[in-house]
């Protein structure tokens, strides 16, 4: 692995603010420093690039799935897209919206980002069927999937993250009602991870392991992460999402013993070290043996999942959920993990790595993949530029005016 | 219709009003001095405009109207394209525990110094009358025009709201149940 290890460590021994590390060096996974105030803290919304990909994760997201009334108005969604701005530019910002009927919601932001990207069918418009990106296509499906349409593709993505549930509930109220009679929501997949403060360094999730430990190297973003518009020049500074829900079976999972959860992941529960190692972001060694057999199970998650290639990286920001059970169901719980994986091209980055893991990984006895989504993440917004901008200007139809703000 | 005649006069004024401006500003630029604010409209700024979407018939456009000069402003008319007429209306009391909306007699003043804010449930500009939809998203233009005649535009994006559904009661002939 590529040393992000040292700058991470630094932070988190030394405590630096995040700011002065500049943008480049915003890890994902990496602990924050808590606001001054409780829920103070605001993540900016304009910029090149959107935040909420790169930002530091919140302790909550919410991701909407919402479809066009029609698909092929695009003008209404050059409106919704225009109307989006001028909303989380205000709400990320811990400013009511223009039509906001609870202001008194909006008072704070709890590191509020709205993150907007846009599906396949979108670009069945005539005006805008030579401007899809090649790789935004449904995944290949694999022989794991379970795939439950509830949790299906849809033409807009509304990704939202705070660190606070009543700001997220207020924000998701506020963009979604201003733009009601144009699109419905499909689904709203809602995910945590721990309350601020409560826990340092990469997080874990509910079968107990330390999950998104491996990450492209900050250095690496802009050649990885970061379209450069060399395929679809509107997409430069934007990225790609693939959004998998995959639910985790806690009842065969609770079955099994600490070794046996350890050799199927490949590293340790306590540290999330790899099993050749004693520190998490140790290396693995997968040619280890001992007594002639490998440490690391050849068939463990982590040895499947390790990039062959360079260009087999992608970053990670997981979140868990944990529903409800389904009426009926024998299961005692209904959890699992929102797996958010962005890259430049998922089909040269992400699909590899998931065939690998489909093909064989000792984790799929207790993981069933049961949503899947893959959007394109638009470039960000400036004052004068709303999201879509590239988009709307590529197709000749103009950025429709600056917002408002 | 009292407000008509209002109105009309108060457009006879303006456009002589105008004349007496052109000429005071000739004579500032002559002399050298100082002609910033003197129209009404360079000293009013828009924000916070946005104009609620609807199909058909009648709906409202919201904004913060702001007045950075020493003298009060009034605005004598709005227009916008996206309906055949546009007025200036006020939500008052009907007297029976609701509300009713009502056209502002001579229009909006924004104070000295000061703002008029136009929200859901207060005062608005009523957009009657709609040739065609209001879309999600759609940009309006708009133009409002003062006592002096001068004039400023700006455009409001179109929100889904339901809000701001006070009965209209022109002449107070209908009595409104306010929500």
């Amino acid at each position: 692995m590529t040393p992000p290890l040292v700058s991470r460590r630094a932070v988190l021994v030394g405590g630096a603010g995040l700011a002065g590390l500049g943008i480049g060096a915003a890890t994902v996974g990496l602990t924050r420093e808590p606001d001054v105030a409780p829920g103070s803290g605001t993540l900016p919304f304009y910029g090149a690039r959107q935040s909420g990909i790169t930002t530091p994760p919140t302790a909550h997201a919410q991701y909407i799935g919402l479809d066009l009334v029609d698909p092929a108005d695009v003008p209404t969604l050059q409106g919704v897209l225009n109307l989006w701005t001028q909303d989380a530019a205000r709400l990320t910002q811990a400013q009511p919206s223009l039509s906001d009927t609870e202001p008194e919601l909006a008072t704070l932001a709890g590191n509020l980002t709205a993150t907007v990207g846009v599906g396949d069918r979108i670009f069945r418009a005539p005006a805008l069927t030579r401007l899809r990106p090649s790789w935004l296509q449904p995944l290949p499906s694999f022989s794991i999937d379970r795939l439950d349409p509830r949790w299906g593709q849809t033409d807009l993505l509304l990704s939202l993250a705070s660190d606070d549930p009543v700001v997220l509930a207020h924000a998701t109220r506020m963009l979604t009602a201003s733009v009601r009679r144009s699109v419905r929501v499909r689904w709203v997949q809602r995910g945590f991870r721990n309350s601020p403060g409560m826990t340092t360094g990469t997080m874990r999730n509910l079968f107990g392991q330390v999950d998104g430990t491996v990450q492209p190297a900050s250095d690496t973003y802009d050649n990885l992460l970061w379209d450069d518009g060399a395929e679809q020049s509107w997409m430069a500074d934007g990225t790609s999402l693939v959004l998998r829900r995959i639910s985790m079976n806690m009842d065969t999972w609770e079955a099994i013993d600490r070794r046996g959860r350890e050799l199927s992941m490949g590293r340790t529960l306590d540290t999330g070290a790899p099993l050749t190692g004693t520190d998490e972001f140790d290396d693995p060694v997968f040619s280890a043996t001992r007594g002639g057999i490998p440490v690391i199970p050849a068939s463990s998650h982590i040895a499947r999942a390790h990039r062959r290639h360079d260009r087999e990286q992608f970053l990670r920001r997981a979140y868990n959920y944990d529903d409800p059970p389904e009426p009926g169901s024998a299961d005692t719980s209904n959890s699992g993990l929102l797996f958010a994986a962005y890259q430049r091209n998922p089909v040269t980055q992400y699909v590899p790595v998931q065939q690998r893991l489909a093909d064989h990984d000792d984790l799929n006895t207790w993981t069933t993949p049961i949503g899947s989504a893959v959007y394109a993440m638009l470039p960000g917004a400036t004052e004068s530029r709303p999201l879509g901008a590239s988009l709307f200007d590529a197709a000749g139809r103009g950025s429709g005016g600056a917002p408002q703000k | 219709m009292a407000i008509r005649r209002l109105l009309t006069r108060s457009l006879n004024r303006s456009a002589a009003l105008t004349a007496a401006v052109i000429l005071l500003l000739i004579a500032l630029v002559a002399c050298g001095g100082e002609t910033s604010d003197s129209r009404d409209a360079d000293a009013i700024t828009v924000s916070d405009q946005w104009v609620k979407a609807a199909d058909s018939g009648m709906t409202a456009a919201f904004a913060t109207l702001h007045n950075s000069s020493d003298r009060d402003i009034r605005i004598v008319s709005a227009h916008t394209a996206a309906a055949r007429t546009t007025e200036m209306h006020e939500v008052v009391d009907n007297g029976t525990g609701g509300t009713t909306m009502r056209q502002k007699d001579g229009g909006f003043v924004i104070p000295a110094k000061g703002s008029v804010n136009l929200t859901p449930g207060s005062e608005h500009f009523m957009l009657m009358e709609l040739p065609k939809p209001i879309t999600t998203g759609q940009n309006v233009a708009f133009t409002i025009r003062f006592e002096d005649g001068s004039t400023v535009g700006f455009q409001a994006l179109a929100r889904d709201f339901d809000g701001n559904q006070e009965n209209y009661a022109p002449d107070g002939e209908h009595e409104g149940m306010g929500k």
